[in-house]
């Protein structure tokens, strides 16, 4: 047997006297309370944003993308910003549950299924961005490679923009998979202390016929763990393939090498930071607190200045190559159009720096880290300075390119722009709000699973083990 | 499918079955599965279960995968099409290891998914026997399948007496079915409900 034994030194993952039931219980209320006016008004207002991006949808189709502000030389502009955005904000999930799966981190347990869900529905609004940017949308289909009656004419294999469509596909499926599996074992507990007909039919359903038995249990941790062994380089992947849209081109500001693990980097910086503003409400609304801990807040907010501090130095080296290079476009692009306070878009350079670099520096500080209200504000600061970040690689890029004749006017986007922004806003969070009323939000059985080695209550006993002798500690120990 | 006869008994602590897992194997028992709320590490060894293989069939459907993906391409854009982009080989393989990277780990993952449901035959409305609705909550449930020379009231003793908290005779269908579990009895009062 498996020796239950967690140094006394580290921090509760679960607080209070708990036993197993009592964890089934705190997790599965939610589920089935009748939802909070709280819950009911921010989903209304979640679907109303909906409506309102398939309003503007249609109105893309309709009319085609002249609907937007794109010109000459900004052929991507929110659309394509919005997109990286979101797919930024889909690496955190996966990396919870795969990464720190990999690495032992005790603390996954209490976030990881909502993260996950939050990386499934992020995908999900980042895929709308390509699919809608394609303008005759009922071609989509042509970027899949099938045989065909043109020649058969294949895609090309060799296009960063087709490696996306893998990538994000492939993305999007395992983490699916991976989402999932891992909830059929909690389904099946919902399934089992339903208390309805509907609602056990509905969960038995879901749940797949989940029995708990050994040897399936024995397969289920085979499969999460060469399921988050394959996610892991596949996470890294995704958006390095994401910059590769820009690296392999040859415009001044997007053709660097740092890109790949500067995009990781800001993904990672932008998803956690999703994940903060999630959890933070998730564990006020639903009373997790003994479950989200200041401990889960304090871990992730680690990560934050981590990768944020990471993204700045890829900022600075940036910065340092567009002069050291010594070519002028480089320098123009890097030097004029971004960092110049009052050249046209300088204010959303410096509005990045200041969201991305500057203020997650004040995690340095413990008491910071631990500090909820800190910990949302910069959540929300944190996320608008990876959207600026985007905007800043992609116009700034953009706007102004090798001949100044055709150098575009000032590129602001049309209120269609926005309402489509505006509308996977409200895809996003009308999944999440579903998700949150009908699943579990955090993983009952693993909770379970690290209970008697983390649980505040069963700490005492850890110091009764600390105190024994090798000899008494073999003789407790060695019986099975 | 034909209807068996169990002796089932449950345990609420991990610490007390793993003994008790021992005592019953030893006395010669044959233990048709333990029913855990969560992976109890050790237990399948306790069992005596051999290691699962499907990491080595998610193995084999990721090298299907970078085959299927080096096959095609290499095929599409060096024989049967070939195009000139800006001169390059048509054998470009750096270009290739994106999509071949993705679609091996995409044949994995949705094959061992399928092959982990197939083995634990697992699927929408199928339905299994439960012996306790608590084994997905806080109860370990073992289940011994009886012989013609089981006395299962003995067994109930014997399972008591190695630290079980409730013991009970079942007969049930051993196997699944498609089924729903609605038509179960309802084994949970409605709960306060809390205003979340």
């Amino acid at each position: 047997m498996h020796l239950k034994y967690e140094s006394q030194l580290r921090e509760p993952l679960v607080y209070g006297e708990k036993n197993y039931h009592q964890v089934t219980e705190d997790i599965v209320r939610p589920i089935e309370a009748k939802p909070s006016k709280l819950w009911y008004i921010g989903f209304y207002i979640s679907v109303a944003l909906l409506l309102f991006g398939v309003y503007s949808i249609y109105r893309d189709v309709t009319y085609g993308i002249g609907q937007w502000n794109l010109n000459k030389t900004v052929g991507w502009g929110w659309d394509i910003t919005n997109f990286v955005w979101w797919v930024g904000i889909g690496h955190a999930g996966t990396l919870i549950s795969a990464i720190l799966l990999l690495f032992r981190q005790g603390w996954r347990t209490g976030v990881n299924r909502a993260a996950e869900a939050m990386t499934i529905f992020a995908v999900m609004c980042a895929g709308q961005f390509p699919i809608w940017h394609m303008g005759r949308v009922w071609m989509a289909f042509f970027v899949l490679p099938y045989p065909n009656t043109r020649g058969p004419l294949w895609v090309n294999f060799n296009s960063p923009l087709l490696w996306d469509v893998f990538a994000i596909s492939t993305y999007f499926t395992v983490s699916l998979l991976f989402w999932y599996s891992g909830l059929l074992p909690d389904l099946a507990t919902v399934r089992d202390r339903a208390f309805t007909k509907l609602r056990k039919r509905l969960y038995g359903v879901a749940s797949f016929g989940w029995n708990g038995s050994t040897k399936h249990w024995q397969r289920h941790e085979s499969l999460s763990l060469v399921l988050a062994g394959l996610s892991t380089p596949l996470v890294l992947s995704v958006h390095t393939i994401v910059s590769f849209d820009f690296a392999t081109s040859v415009i001044p500001g997007w053709h660097t090498t740092i890109f790949p693990p500067y995009f990781v980097a800001g993904a990672i910086f932008s998803g956690f930071a999703m994940v903060q503003t999630l959890m933070v409400i998730i564990r006020k609304v639903f009373g997790m607190e003994d479950y989200i801990t200041l401990g889960h807040i304090e871990a992730m907010n680690k990560v934050i200045v981590l990768t944020g501090s990471i993204v700045g130095i890829a900022y600075l080296t940036e910065l340092f190559m567009g002069w050291y290079s010594q070519n002028k476009y480089e320098g123009y692009t890097f030097w004029y159009s971004r960092a110049y306070l009052f050249s046209p878009y300088g204010w959303s350079y410096w509005g990045m720096m200041a969201c991305n670099v500057l203020s997650p520096q004040i995690f340095w500080f413990r008491k910071m880290r631990r500090n909820l209200f800190v910990t949302f504000f910069m959540s929300v600061i944190v996320n608008i300075g990876m959207w600026f970040e985007r905007f800043v690689i992609i116009v700034t890029s953009l706007y102004r390119d090798y001949l100044p004749s055709s150098w575009s006017v000032y590129y602001s986007p049309t209120i269609w722009e926005i309402g489509f922004y505006a509308g996977t806003f409200g895809l996003f969070f009308t999944c999440f709000f579903l998700f949150a009323k009908y699943f579990p939000v955090i993983a009952i059985a693993e909770i379970k699973y690290v209970l008697k080695t983390s649980g505040e209550s069963f700490k005492d006993n850890m110091g009764k083990i600390e105190e024994q002798t090798m000899e008494e500690f073999v003789h407790d120990h060695a019986h099975h | 499918m034909a209807k068996k006869k169990f002796v089932v008994g449950c345990f609420d602590d991990e610490a007390v079955l793993f003994p008790a897992v021992k005592k019953v194997r030893t006395a010669g028992y044959k233990i048709k599965d333990v029913y855990t709320p969560f992976p109890v590490h050790g237990l399948d060894h306790a069992l005596g279960m051999r290691e699962t293989s499907l990491h080595t069939a998610g193995f084999i459907y990721g090298i299907t995968g970078t085959s299927t993906a080096l096959g095609s391409i290499s095929w599409i854009l060096a024989k049967d099409w070939p195009l000139n982009f800006g001169g390059k080989p048509h054998f470009a393989l750096p270009a290739w290891i994106p999509i071949t990277f993705e679609l091996t780990v995409l044949f994995a993952a949705v094959g061992m998914v399928l092959t982990f449901c197939y083995l634990c035959q697992m699927a929408p409305f199928v339905k299994k026997h439960h012996f306790h609705a608590r084994a997905t909550d806080d109860l370990f449930v073992m289940v011994i399948e009886c012989t013609d020379k089981t006395n299962a009231e003995d067994l109930k003793g014997f399972l008591a007496s190695s630290g079980a908290v409730e013991t009970d005779i079942q007969v049930a269908e051993d196997g699944w079915w498609l089924g729903r579990y609605d038509r179960d009895e309802v084994p949970f009062q409605k709960n306060q409900t809390v205003a979340a």
